[in-house]
C-alpha cells in the first residue's frame, strides 16, 4: 500500500514536470511557426534594418530597426542609471550599512520589486513625464529617458539583491587579510570584495538588464510611442515589447502584420535568452 | 625591552565575555607562544593587538594595549597604521583568490603606494626567499594564488605579510593545515625572523611551543593563567592547570 501511494505520487510529479516543459515546447513552436511565415513574403534583411515600420499602410513596411533602436536605447539608459546606483547600494548594504538600516534597506528594495509595472508606469506619467518636458523644454515629456528612469527603477531590486548576495558571500577571511595588511576600508571593498564578487555582480547587472529589455507596460505608457528612429535620448520611442502589446488587438489574424509582430517576438527571446545564458555563466563561474 | 604591553584587557563578542582583564609584556625581537585550549579566546587575544577584532559586528574592547609605549586604542592612534606595523598571519590561508602569486606579496606594497617596478619585483623576491617559496614558485608568478597548495598558500600569506615590514607579526595557528614538512619550514622561518621581528604565535602543539617560543603564556576560559620564560612553564609551571594543560591531561 504504501508503495503504491509512492508510486502513485512520483507519478503525479513526473507528469507535472513534463506538462510545463511541454507547454514551453508548444509555446516556442507557435512562436516560431506565426513568427517565421513572415519571410516567405518578408526578406529577413528587410524586416531587420528596415527604418519604416507601417504595418498597415499601402504597401506596407516591416522594418524593425526603429523597434531594436528604441529598445536599446531605453535599456541602455536604464542600465546607466540603474548599475552605478544599484550596485552601490549593494556594497552599502552589504559591508557598511549598520544592522538596522541594513534591514529596513531590504524590505524597501523589496517593495519596490514589488510595485506591479503599470503602477510605475502610471506615476512615471502623471510626475516623471511633466518634469521631463519642463526641465529640458520639449514638446513632450514622452520620451526614451522617461522611460529609462521608470525602468531603472525595475531593473535596481534584481541588481541590488542579486549584487548584494555575491558580495556576501565573500568570505570574511579575504576581507580581514586585506584589513590586516593594513587596507582601509574602502581598499577592501574596491580590491577584494568587488572583485571577488565580480561574477556575481555581473550576473545580477545582466538579470536586470534582461528584466528591462522585457519589460513592456511602464514603457508603452511613458516613452511616447513614436516608431522612428530616434536621434537623442529626449524624443519619444517606440520599443519592441510595447510594438506587440499595442498592434496585437488590431492586426488581423493571419495578416503579414501579424506575422510580424510574432517575429518581433521571436528576435526577444533570442535577446532574453542570450541575456540569461550570460547571466547563468556568471553566476556559475566558480 | 617590551614591544608591546597589554593592560587590563577585555573583549567582548556581543554579550560573550571572551578575554578577562589580561594583563602581559611581549619583549621584543623574542618569541611568544600561546597555547590554551580551543575557544579559550587566544584567536580573540591577537586579534586585539593589531586592531582586528573590533571589525566583528557588536566586538567591543577595554583596557590598554600599549604598542612602543603608545595606547593603540586611545583616540589619536589610526587603526590602519597599527595594522601596517603589526602584521597577521591567519590559521586558514588566504590568499587573495583574483590575484596572482606577485601580486599577492605586491598587494601590501601597492595599498602603500608604492608603484616603481623595480622596487616592487626585489621586495617580492626577497619575501619569497624568506619566507622558502621562491624556488617553488619563481618561475610561475603569474600563476593565481589559490592554485598553490595549501602549505605553499600559507607559506604566500606569510610573504604578503612579511612585504610590508611589520616590526610585530601576529601567527594564528599558522601550522594547523600543514604537513609536517611544511610546518617544519615554517618553524626554521620563525626562528630566522625573531632577529629582526617580535613574534606572537598561537598554536595548539606543545612541541611546537616549546620549540620556537622564548616565552609562553597559558590562557584558560578567557583569563591569562601564566606568563613565563618557555623553559619555566614546560618543566616547572607554577599553576596546577597549566601543569595539566601540558602534560595532556585535559583540553
Ligand atoms: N565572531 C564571533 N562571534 C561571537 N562569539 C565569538 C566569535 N568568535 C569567537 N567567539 C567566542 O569567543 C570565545 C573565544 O574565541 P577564540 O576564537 O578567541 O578562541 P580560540 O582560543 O582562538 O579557539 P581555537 O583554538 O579553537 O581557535 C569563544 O567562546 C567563542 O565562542
Ligand atoms: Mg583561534
Amino acid at each position: 500500500m504504501r508503495k503504491f501511494k509512492e508510486f502513485i505520487v512520483e507519478k503525479l510529479i513526473l507528469i507535472c514536470g513534463l506538462f510545463c516543459i511541454l507547454v514551453v515546447v508548444l509555446i516556442f513552436i507557435f512562436l516560431l511557426k506565426e513568427g517565421l511565415t513572415l519571410f516567405k513574403t518578408v526578406p529577413l534583411s528587410h524586416f531587420l534594418f528596415g527604418k519604416n515600420w507601417y504595418p498597415i499602410s499601402e504597401p506596407a513596411q516591416f522594418g524593425i530597426l526603429p523597434l531594436i533602436l528604441g529598445s536599446l536605447l531605453v535599456t541602455v539608459g536604464a542600465a546607466i542609471i540603474s548599475i552605478p546606483i544599484g550596485v552601490g547600494c549593494a556594497i552599502y548594504i552589504a559591508e557598511v550599512a549598520p544592522l538596522k538600516t541594513k534591514e529596513i534597506l531590504k524590505a524597501g528594495i523589496e517593495l519596490l520589486a514589488a510595485i506591479p509595472s503599470v503602477v510605475l508606469g502610471f506615476i512615471g506619467m502623471i510626475t516623471l513625464v511633466p518634469w521631463i518636458k519642463t526641465i529640458f523644454k520639449l514638446p513632450t515629456g514622452l520620451t526614451a529617458l522617461s522611460g529609462s528612469i521608470m525602468l531603472a527603477f525595475m531593473a535596481m531590486p534584481t541588481i541590488v539583491s542579486i549584487a548584494e548576495d555575491a558580495l556576501y558571500s565573500v568570505p570574511k577571511s579575504y576581507k580581514e587579510g586585506a584589513l590586516a595588511l593594513g587596507a582601509t576600508r574602502w581598499q577592501t571593498i574596491w580590491r577584494v570584495e568587488l572583485s571577488a564578487a565580480s561574477s556575481g555582480i555581473l550576473a545580477a547587472v545582466m538579470l536586470g538588464i534582461g528584466r528591462v529589455i522585457g519589460e513592456t507596460m511602464a514603457v508603452m505608457m511613458i516613452t511616447g510611442n513614436s516608431a522612428v528612429i530616434p536621434t537623442s535620448i529626449l524624443e519619444p520611442v517606440r520599443t519592441l515589447t510595447a510594438t506587440i502589446a499595442a498592434e496585437m488587438g488590431e492586426a488581423v489574424v493571419g495578416s503579414e502584420h501579424y506575422f510580424a509582430l510574432f517575429a518581433i517576438g521571436i528576435v526577444l527571446f533570442l535577446i532574453s535568452f542570450a541575456i540569461n545564458v550570460t547571466a547563468d555563466m556568471f553566476l556559475h563561474k566558480k | 625591552m617590551e614591544k608591546v604591553k597589554v593592560e587590563g584587557l577585555n573583549a567582548y563578542f556581543s554579550n560573550i565575555h571572551a578575554l578577562k582583564g589580561i594583563n602581559i609584556s611581549i619583549k621584543e625581537k623574542k618569541v611568544t607562544a600561546i597555547i590554551g585550549p580551543s575557544g579559550c579566546g587566544k584567536s580573540t587575544f591577537i586579534r586585539c593587538i593589531n586592531r582586528l577584532h573590533e571589525v566583528v559586528p557588536h566586538a567591543k574592547v577595554s583596557g590598554r594595549i600599549l604598542f612602543d609605549g603608545k595606547d593603540i586604542y586611545s583616540s589619536a592612534i589610526d587603526p590602519i597604521e597599527i595594522r601596517r606595523r603589526i602584521g597577521m598571519v591567519f590559521q586558514r590561508p588566504n590568499p587573495f583568490p583574483v590575484l596572482s602569486i606577485y601580486d599577492n606579496v605586491a598587494a601590501g606594497l601597492k595599498l602603500n603606494g608604492m608603484k616603481r617596478k623595480d622596487d616592487l619585483d626585489e621586495i617580492v623576491e626577497k619575501t619569497l626567499k624568506m619566507a622558502a617559496l621562491w624556488d617553488e614558485v619563481k618561475n610561475k608568478l603569474n600563476a593565481s594564488g589559490v592554485s598553490l597548495s595549501g602549505g605553499q598558500q600559507q607559506r604566500l600569506c606569510i610573504a604578503r605579510t612579511l612585504a610590508v615590514k611589520p616590526e610585530v607579526i601576529l601567527f594564528d595557528e599558522p601550522c594547523s593545515a600543514l604537513d609536517p614538512i611544511s610546518t617544519a619550514k615554517i618553524e626554521e622561518l620563525i626562528f630566522q625572523l625573531k632577529e629582526n621581528y617580535t613574534i606572537i604565535i598561537v598554536t595548539h602543539n606543545m612541541q611546537q611551543a616549546a620549540r620556537v617560543s622564548d616565552y609562553t603564556s597559558f590562557f584558560l576560559l578567557g583569563e591569562l593563567v601564566e606568563f613565563g620564560k618557555t623553559q619555566d612553564i614546560f618543566t616547572a609551571p607554577k599553576d596546577k592547570r597549566t601543569e595539566a594543560y601540558i602534560t595532556g591531561r585535559f583540553g
